[in-house]
Order: C-alpha cells, then structure tokens, then sequence
C-alpha cells in the first residue's frame, strides 16, 4: 500500500514541481512506447519511413530525460524530499534512464530494419513481433504500475522477464541454423539476432521500471528480498 | 477541524504507536510508560510509551503544540517548576522511577544536562560558567575546577577558541560559542544524558554545523534526547526519531526509516510537509 494520505503539500510550489515531474515522466513514457510501437512496424511492413521518424525523434527523448534530471536535482537541493517524496523522485530519475535507454533501444531496432529492408526478407517474421509484443506489453505495464502504484501489476511485469528472455534464446538458436544453413544469410540472421537482443533489453529495462515502482510504493528494494 | 474531533479521528485511526527503533547495545536509558500529562484541565501528553535507548541520540519532532517539550521536560522534572500541573504513569531513568518521593531533584537534574534554544550563559567568566555546577556543589579544590573546566570545553569544542581567555565575560562570546558554552556546562558535572531543547534555532548554519558535529562525538558518552522542529537535522543528528503529535507518540523508529520509508502515513504527511 502507497503511504500517501491524499492531501497536497503545505508548499504549494513544491507541490506544483511534483507534480510537472509526473507529468513529464508520463509524457516520456508516452513517447518512447510510441517510439517502440513505430520501431516494430517499420520492420514487420519493411518500411523505411517509419524506422527514418523513429530516428529523428530520439532526440526529443533525450531532451525529456535531461528534464527529468533537472527537476528532481533541484528537488532534492531545495526541497530535502522525505518519505514518499523521496521515493518518488528518485524512482523518477531511475525509470527517466530506463525509458531514454528504450528510446535508444528503438532506434537501434530501426536503423537494422533500414538496413535489413534494403535486402530481400530472410524468413517470415513470426518469433520477432511476439517477441516485440510481449517486451512492448511488459514496458506499457510497468508504466501503468508507475501510475497507479500498482504492486501487483509490477510483480507480473518482473515475472514476464523470462518469457522474453526465452524467447530470445529460441529465436538465437533458429537464426543459428539459418547462418549454418548458408553463409549468405549470416548478415541478415545477425541484424535479426541484434533485434531480438533490442527487445529483450527492452523488456530488462521494464523490469527495471517495475522493481522501482516496487521500491516506490513498498519502500523496500525487491533485489534485496532476492539476495 | 477542530481538535477534539480530530483527536477522535486519531484514537480511532492509530490506536497503537508504530514503534521500530534501533536498540542500543546498551539497552535503555530512560524508560517511559503509559506517561500522561495535564498542565490544569488541558492534557498534553497521552499514554506516551517509548525507550530511550542508551549512548545514541533520539530527536523528538512533532507540530507546535504537540508536547515534544512537555515530554522532554518531564524527563529532568523541570515541569515540577508550572502551577498546576497533574502526571500519571511512570519515567524511570535507569531504573529508578523519577518521581519516586525518594528521588532528589536536585540529583536527577544532575544526571540530565539540559540546553535550551537561547543560550543562556551567566554574566561571568567563561571559567566560572562552565564549573557553576561543581561551585554550586561546593567543590572549592582549584585543580579540579580547572581539570573539569578543560575537560567539559573540550568535549563541547570550544577549548581551542577560548583556551587563552577564560577569564573573559562569557557574554563576549559569539552565540554559536555560548551555546558551546552551554553545552559545556550541562556536562561540566558528568551526566549520563543530554536534553536539548532546539540547540541550534537561534544560531546560523555554520554554528548549527558544529553543534550537530559535536552531538555526533558527544553521544560516544553520553545519551541525547534532542527536541527540534528542523527535520533535516533530526535527520542529520539522530538515531532514533519519536514523532508526536497531539500529545500522542505516533512513531517511534529507526531515523533512517522514518525520513526514507515510515510506517504511520501521519508521519509522512508531517515530514514531507502535507500537515495540516
């Protein structure tokens, strides 16, 4: 349970910069699963267009994290958050990184499907959009879990970790065979393989996202449950 | 809201003390049960029940109003002095109950050095400031005032600025030094505990500094309960944090805690400053 009351700050400014940093983390969080949503289509429909917007708007992501560091430093300088306060603004600066990381992530699945479109498709793509979905499905939950402080939805995020993980191995050993079959293949299997490391990356970093939702609302780190 | 319908809220809401903090190695300094406080008709401390835990320091914090210093005083019984006032339950200081008939105040206040938030020096030489208690207990041998004059300056950290001029009238001195002053004659006769009733409201943040570097070094000797309304420096200074509110004991923990992750959502409104 979050140990919030409900009630706002006596300070009414820094009540205010609470609640920009919400709102910037939201909008972050907007952009980079749209980012993520565009990244798999301009490689399922092979277009190049697409994966070209993605490129260009990492940037902004950039920009949004570089706010996100700004307000909580000046929070912490100004206001000593506390308690929930605290949590949330560290936890804020956490997922900023985990969320800039997907963005960079993203961009890294579009500038492989630029260069695998210029090729004809090595298979059907079926392992990879499942792939793509679930890791997709894991960071639009952790983001929910951040929203609504919602332990239980962060706790199915870090379970659906190794799904992903198993996932990847699976399609590894698949393009494997691919590059064993014929050598002409090895450039287009390895683009692939990258790919799927991408979104198993993506999805560590929404376990990230939810063991920091966890740390937020419990305050108790869950790696430290583990150890 | 008035208060007495939020006093209602609150009985019904935190009927229990959350109560986590650090347990010294040496136990318990002052044991404090079921303690009730009224000043006439108006009770300003409920059923107040905490340890303060020997040889480490524990901050009181809590709104204006909401019996830190009742309880802090009570300790040393300085609230004897008020017309008026009524207690039940029980303070006993390392076992002995202070308000035993048998317990001389004089000799309690003995044990429990106390400094306030204005320091408060007496218009004489710093010598003499510091051995006022020895003087007061009609210790007359020379090396021995001097020994303890050294000693307790020391400990407070105003030796080295005032080592030459002892003679000088204490008023000369900056406020951060009186206050070090102050805190060298509240140990100048050896008590086992140190109440500090907002130490460092009157003094600037270099002076704050010192204090709160001393009561780091001082708590190697002696147990500090410290009352103060800057929560960083509970946060800073303690080991243990009591929060109170409303003449209750709220929470009661580790101060690491109560500042990162609290147990009660009062106390979380309170530090993060949602109050009221």
């Amino acid at each position: 349970m979050a140990l919030t009351s409900g009630r706002v700050h006596t300070s009414s400014e820094f009540e205010s910069e609470l609640q920009e940093l919400r709102r910037v983390l939201l909008e972050l969080g907007a952009k980079v699963e749209a980012m993520m949503a565009k990244s798999i289509d301009s490689l399922i429909r092979r277009d190049s267009n697409i994966a070209q917007t993605v490129i260009e708007s990492d940037s902004e992501i950039n920009q949004l994290e570089v706010d996100v560091n700004e307000l909580c430093l000046q929070m912490v300088a100004l206001r000593q958050p506390t308690s929930v306060d605290l949590r949330f603004i560290t936890t804020g600066l956490k997922i900023a990184s985990d969320l800039e990381r997907v963005g960079d992530l993203a961009v890294n699945v579009c500038e492989r499907a630029l260069e695998l479109n210029e090729e004809p498709p090595l298979k059907p793509y079926i392992e990879l959009p499942r792939m793509a979905s679930a890791s997709s499905q894991m960071l639009r939950e952790s983001l929910d879990s951040f929203i609504k402080e919602d332990v239980v939805l962060a706790r199915k995020v870090i379970a659906s970790d190794d799904e992903v993980d198993d996932m990847n191995e699976e399609l590894f050993r698949e393009l494997l065979t691919y590059m064993l079959d014929n050598p002409r293949n090895i450039s287009r299997a390895t683009r692939l393989t990258f790919i799927s490391k991408y979104f198993e990356r993506i999805a560590d970093h929404a376990t990230n996202i939810a063991e920091a939702v966890l740390f937020m609302v419990e305050g108790r780190n869950p790696r430290r449950e583990l150890t | 809201m008035a208060a007495d319908a939020v006093t209602t809220r609150l009985q019904d809401e935190f009927e229990a003390t959350a109560y986590h903090p650090v347990e010294s190695a040496l136990g318990s300094v002052i044991e404090i049960e079921d303690f009730n406080f009224w000043y006439d008709e108006k009770q300003a401390l409920f059923n107040n029940t905490l340890k303060i835990q020997k040889e480490l320091v524990t901050s009181l914090i809590g709104p204006s109003g909401c019996g830190k210093s009742t309880l802090l005083r009570s300790f040393n019984r300085m609230n004897d002095l008020i017309d008026g006032i009524r207690r039940d339950g029980t303070i006993a200081i390392e076992g002995t109950d202070i308000h035993n008939p048998r317990v001389e105040v004089i000799e309690l206040r003995k044990r429990l050095g106390m400094v306030f938030q204005k320091p408060n020096p007496f218009p004489m030489s710093i010598f003499e400031n510091v051995v006022y208690p020895l003087r007061v207990d009609g210790i007359r041998d020379r090396r021995l005032l001097e020994e303890t004059c050294e000693r307790s300056l020391r400990d407070a950290a105003l030796w080295d600025e005032v080592s030459d001029r002892l003679q000088d009238n204490a008023l000369g001195l900056s406020g951060g030094q009186q206050q070090r002053l102050c805190i060298a004659r509240a140990i100048a006769s050896e008590p086992e505990i140190i109440l500090m009733d907002e130490p460092c409201s009157a003094l600037d943040p270099i002076a704050t500094a010192r204090i709160e570097d001393l009561i780091a070094q001082l708590k190697e000797h002696f147990s500090i309960v410290i009352v103060t309304h800057n929560m960083q420096q509970a946060a800073r200074v303690s080991d243990n944090t009591a929060f109170m509110f409303l003449g209750r004991l709220i929470e009661y923990g580790e101060t690491k805690k109560i500042f990162m992750n609290p147990m009660n959502v009062r106390t979380s409104d309170y530090i993060t400053g949602r109050f009221g």
